[in-house]
């Protein structure tokens, strides 16, 4: 059996079912061996801040889970294009199990901003540019999870809230970028693809494997929540 | 070792509400998440 076969193979829920569980449960097992490592170092060996003190240890879930919020919905907009391009069942449902992951990421990023701003700008909320497309990343996740629960029809569900989540992809970009496209309260990234990061290493170790534990942990979730999805419909 | 002891750890050099806010509730959710996860899970196998 060649390799493209077997692909097409794993699109059918049913064979994909087993496959699922067992990713799901070594991404649960490396996202807490990930997360204990980043911990420890964010709290026990990165150094106090400078200007911020011990406030800006908040930066070691507030990046990684903002960073997941807008992934997710890269994701869940790339299957939900795929089920309307190719009309796979599979792809519709891991759309919608993507979303509830991708929404709570895009809440603890609010939230942990929150609390961040408000001893770093002294305001919990301002209406900046990213604090505000960020939110609009929320409501698009709450939209496309409302919509399709109130569709009764599966499949139509699925391609209601596929042309809902393509739509709202543009809103990715403009998180990311309105740092630098309007004149923010938010600060600009420490870390690019283009140079070096503009923080201590070992804060960027805690960080990068807090967003590696993160990342697992989202695979973990979703491909968990999509087996009870394929249960449920099949 | 940033830390002179629990009680200094804990306070988070005055940070603590903002620092464990944030932490309390990410690990709140995510373990909302899990036993949501769980309990539709035994739901739907049932």
């Amino acid at each position: 059996m060649s390799a493209t076969i077997k692909w097409f193979w794993f699109a059918s829920p049913q064979t994909f079912l087993p496959l699922a569980g067992t990713i799901a449960r070594w991404c649960a097992a490396g996202a807490a061996l990930l997360a204990a490592a980043g911990l420890y170092i964010g709290f026990f060996v990165a150094p106090t801040d400078a200007q911020q003190g011990e406030a800006y240890r908040i930066i070691f879930i507030h990046v990684p889970a903002a960073w997941m919020s807008m992934f997710l919905y890269v994701v869940m907009a790339f299957w939900a294009a795929i089920g309307l391009a190719f009309n796979t069942r599979l792809s519709g449902m891991m759309a919608s199990a993507l979303a509830p992951t991708g929404a709570l990421f895009t809440f603890i990023a609010l939230w942990t901003g929150a609390l961040w701003g408000r001893p770093t700008w002294g305001a919990y909320w301002v209406w900046d540019a990213r604090l505000t497309s960020e939110l609009i990343l929320l409501f698009l996740y709450l939209g496309f999870m409302a919509l399709q629960a109130a569709i009764d029809d599966a499949r139509r569900a699925d391609r209601a809230g596929a042309l809902l989540a393509i739509v709202g992809v543009v809103n990715v970009p403009i998180i990311y970028y309105s740092v630098q496209w309007w004149n923010t309260l938010h600060q600009g990234a420490s870390v690019s693809l283009t140079r070096a990061p503009s923080m201590a290493s070992t804060m960027l170790a805690g960080m990068v494997l807090m967003a590696l534990a993160f990342w697992l942990y989202g695979i973990a979730a979703a491909l968990a929540r999509v087996r009870c999805i394929i249960l449920e419909r099949e | 070792m940033n830390w002179g002891g629990w009680s200094e750890f804990w306070a988070m050099g005055g940070y603590g509400f903002y620092v464990w806010g944030s932490y309390g509730v990410t690990f709140a959710c995510l373990a909302l998440e899990i036993l949501f996860l769980l309990k539709r899970s035994h739901e739907a196998k049932t």
